[in-house]
């Protein structure tokens, strides 16, 4: 069957022969072996060690307004850069209100969207199209969220508020909390829409041949077993909106006092650290806003572990 | 004897056909709502869209691409300053994050189970959540002030911050589908063990990593926030990393808010610009998932 | 009489504190086709797997006792050496994605940046590929990516990669159970010309294999080699009790 020519196997063994005594390059491979592997440590280490460095670098240099503020920072509602009084209230409030209204605002349509894609539409052309359009939400710089805010949203905010006989500022917590509703929308669809679309088969169909139209399968069955997973949707949202910054600066209003009501100009920790820590002089300012920016690096990663854990939580 | 089950529920058949009736229109209903707050929920992206494109059109010409923006009163310029600046202190961050990040990948696709891992996945997963300007606070701190003054390099070094994450999770999920039994072929030929990662699973899974790395520049493309305080924006044109340089979201930002009508125009035109580009880098990543596939 | 090409004196093998494979003692002689059988879990993996030393890639593997290749003691050479003298065969066919059959056949050579004049490879390629019964149908395209090829035909690729290298002993490790039974019969027909030229041990679970195929047998069972002799002793007249059931499908 297999009759190789015998001039060709003695050929090729005489050349297997020669090479294997003289090219064998193996002086050097166990320095370069483990060199490989010291150097995949060490970039872990650097990684632990950058984090590590991250939280000591905001603490050491919140240090000199906490020594000099103390815990009353974050119930002073004063901010004065010329008396050296600084009280992040204002901006506490300001940021946890538009938060929670972008979440308020946001999480009816997200769950809607989640189940839209999760079980209606879960595959074919109008799954692609809308999975295509929430992720180019997604997409789309905070700068340009504010931009447009600011030219399209105020106005009608504007008209609003003279309709309804307030101060017609346009911007304010309201603007704001509108805008970074539709920006987290995409964050906690994504979660959302995956854990509804892994509601496992055979539960539906218990369900369906017990008699449930799919209104009932949804309320019934896929929600209460995803609940978990749409909690972590939306607490990772709430950690995105806590922390964004360009567009809630541009639609916010910019003002240091205590915010009277969703329709009141205001501030956000992140805002004010975007407006002032340029021009900031002085340590104790400069501290200050540093001070906050540790809150809400504290905040924001608490809230991401908790996200991710219930999310493996529920995935195992 | 039969027992009728309806006579004992007390519900007529009459009844139980109303009920399911309504529990039809019910389920009609609710499928509506879902459609329709789900609608709801794309306006506002076509709003957007719609706008920045109506704006910005009118914006782009050649002038707009190559000239430097005018003085205030002054019509015309442009924005080339800004797109030189986005571009390269896109580029330098990218020289930083995308070795540093495929090396960590790698490491994390290798060593699942190691305690350094754990804390290596948690460390990364924290860095992923950290609001964009703490990222700048901190480079500030660790870049700007040693500089003595705002510079692109530490613009880069923002992005690069961010972009680390991205790179360091697409790398890892990347090479953690290729099959073992690729790393033991090579192994049993006598390969080296860092030879077969860099010579053998590296290329298979090239496309995910590329992939990887280009969804995560057209995430930091449009970020503002970190460049506030590092590379801080300039009105010249300079290719000079150890100075401040103008970058698309910066001038935005600051033309966006300005009351002059001129600059308006100017960042409707840089708007429309990045977005063009966030679309291209997006559709790029699509093609090379699809044409670089790596069939195993 | 030749002296034995590997020899393995009080070999054993632990995951852990798991002992897989206990106090082994055999010796291969060369250009025979031994078949190494058992039922599930036995070590007859583990155990070829030790001879290339493919074992302590697992973490907390580790192994203990002797084993000799041609009189050089296998854990005492640099493991990668070692490699490129024993040639393995997986279960599923793992032609390198990202290469041309041309070039996953000298794999060895290119990845371990060995050079190779145009002609020396082409020589190379050709004989391996003749040598697994695939040159004919794919003088044509070795351009083409290995991965279009027949999962028959990718194991033959396979078997092509590892026998370009030269190996003194080559190693299968149920390299048919993934195959259909006409890729299957196409293997087993290699094996008996290989062996004219190489010494090969064959991992299976396939008795009928087994007793086509092979020159011996060692049969394994629960980490010890209960018997290892001819392969017609074996399934004629076997000597232990065990070998016996599961020769008659007592157990697994």
């Amino acid at each position: 069957m297999l009759r190789l020519p015998a001039k060709s196997a003695a050929a090729f063994l005489i050349i297997q022969k020669m090479i294997q005594a003289v090219t064998f390059k193996t002086k050097g491979i166990n320095f370069r072996e483990k060199a490989f592997r010291k150097t995949l440590t060490l970039s872990a280490l650097v990684a632990v060690i950058l984090l590590l460095a991250i939280f000591i670098t905001l603490l050491l240099h919140s240090l000199p307004s906490i020594k000099a503020l103390g815990a009353g920072f974050f119930f002073n509602k004063t901010w004065d850069p010329v008396t050296d009084d600084y009280g992040a209230l204002p901006f506490l409030v300001g940021t946890l209100l538009t938060s929670f209204l972008a979440l308020l605002i946001s999480t009816p349509f997200s769950i809607a969207v989640s189940i839209f894609l999760g079980e209606y539409y879960k595959k074919g052309p109008v799954a692609g199209v809308f999975k295509n359009i929430i992720d180019l939400l997604a997409g789309i710089p905070s700068v340009i969220y504010g931009f447009w805010g600011l030219f399209v949203l105020v106005p009608v905010v504007r008209l609003l508020q003279l309709k309804l006989g307030i101060p017609p500022y346009g911007v304010g917590i309201f603007t704001s909390s509108i805008v970074l509703a539709i920006m987290i929308l995409p964050f906690s669809v994504s979660l959302s829409r995956q854990v509804i679309s892994m509601v496992p088969d055979d539960l539906k169909e218990a369900a369906y041949s017990l008699g449930a139209t799919r209104f009932e399968v949804i309320t019934k069955v896929i929600l209460p077993y995803t609940r978990s997973g749409l909690f972590a949707g939306l607490l990772l949202a709430l950690g995105r909106a806590l922390g964004e910054t360009m567009a809630v600066t541009m639609l916010i209003g910019n003002t240091h006092a205590l915010p009277t009501g969703i329709f009141s100009p205001g501030n956000t920790m992140a805002s004010v650290i975007a407006n002032e820590f340029s021009e900031a002089t002085g340590t104790v300012y400069t501290a200050a806003l540093i001070e906050m920016g540790l809150f809400l690096f504290i905040v924001a990663t608490v809230i991401n572990i908790l996200g991710k854990q219930i999310i493996k939580r529920f995935t195992v | 004897m039969k027992a009728n089950h309806w006579k004992e529920t007390g519900n007529s058949k009459a009844e139980i056909g109303r009920q399911i009736a309504l529990r039809n229109r019910k389920n009609k209903w609710f499928k509506g709502v879902i459609i329709g707050a789900t609608l709801l929920a794309t306006v506002p992206l076509l709003l957007i869209l719609f706008y920045i494109f109506k704006q910005g059109i009118s914006a782009l010409s050649w002038d707009f691409l190559v000239n430097l923006p005018k003085p205030v009163g002054e019509t015309g310029g442009g924005v080339a300053n800004a797109l030189v600046g986005s571009i390269l202190i896109l580029l330098v961050s990218c020289i930083v994050a995308i070795p540093v990040g495929i090396i960590i990948g790698i490491y994390l696709s290798e060593a699942t189970s190691s305690k350094l891992a754990y804390y290596c996945r948690l460390a990364v997963d924290v860095l992923q959540g950290i609001p964009s300007i703490v990222i700048g606070i901190i480079i500030y701190e660790w870049v700007v002030r040693p500089m003595g003054g705002f510079s692109a390099f530490s613009g880069s070094m923002a992005l690069a911050l961010m972009m680390l994450p991205a790179i360091i999770k697409s790398t890892e999920e990347t090479l953690k589908l290729i099959p073992r039994t690729m790393k033991e072929a090579a192994l049993a030929l006598g390969v080296p063990y860092y030879k077969t990662m860099l010579k053998v699973i590296l290329p298979t899974g090239l496309s995910g990593i590329l992939t990887g790395v280009i969804l995560s520049i057209s995430r930091v493309i449009g970020e503002t926030a970190p460049l506030l305080f590092t590379a801080f924006g300039s009105p010249f044109m300079t290719t000079d990393i150890s100075k401040p340089m103008s970058s698309l979201p910066l001038i935005i930002f600051n033309y966006a808010t300005s009351p002059y009508e001129d600059w308006h125009r100017l960042a409707w035109g840089a708007s429309m610009l990045l977005i063009l580009m966030i679309l291209m880098l997006n559709i790029i990543s699509k093609i090379i998932q699809r044409k670089w596939k790596v069939q195993f | 009489m030749e002296s034995p090409i590997l020899t393995v004196r009080n070999f054993n093998a632990f995951f852990g504190e798991n002992q897989i494979l206990k106090n082994i003692n055999l010796d291969i002689a060369q250009h025979q086709v031994w078949a190494i059988m058992g039922p599930s879990g036995c070590g007859k993996t583990t155990f070829i797997r030790c001879i290339n030393r493919m074992h302590e890639l697992i973490a907390n593997a580790t192994a203990s006792g002797s084993m000799q290749l041609n009189g050089e003691e296998v854990y005492d050479m640099n493991p990668v050496v070692l490699r490129r003298k024993v040639g393995m065969v997986f279960q599923r066919p793992n032609p390198f994605p990202t290469m041309s059959i041309y070039d996953n056949v000298i794999a060895g050579y290119l990845l371990n940046n060995i050079k190779l004049s145009k002609s020396q490879k082409d020589e190379i390629v050709e004989t391996s590929l003749q040598r697994a019964a695939l040159w004919r149908e794919v003088s044509s395209t070795l351009h083409k990516k290995g991965t279009f090829l027949s999962g028959g035909q990718q194991q033959r690729l396979c078997i092509a990669r590892a026998l370009a290298m030269n190996p003194e002993i080559l190693l299968l490790d149920e390299a048919t159970s993934a195959l259909d039974p006409v890729s299957t019969a196409k293997i087993e027909e290699l094996i008996h010309e290989l062996k004219k030229e190489y010494t090969i041990l064959m991992v299976t679970h396939n008795m009928q294999q087994a007793a086509r195929v092979s020159d011996n047998t060692a049969f394994f069972y629960l980490g010890e080699l209960v018997e290892a002799d001819s392969t017609k002793t074996i399934f004629t007249n076997p000597k232990h009790e065990k070998t016996q059931d599961y020769i008659r499908g007592h157990f697994g």
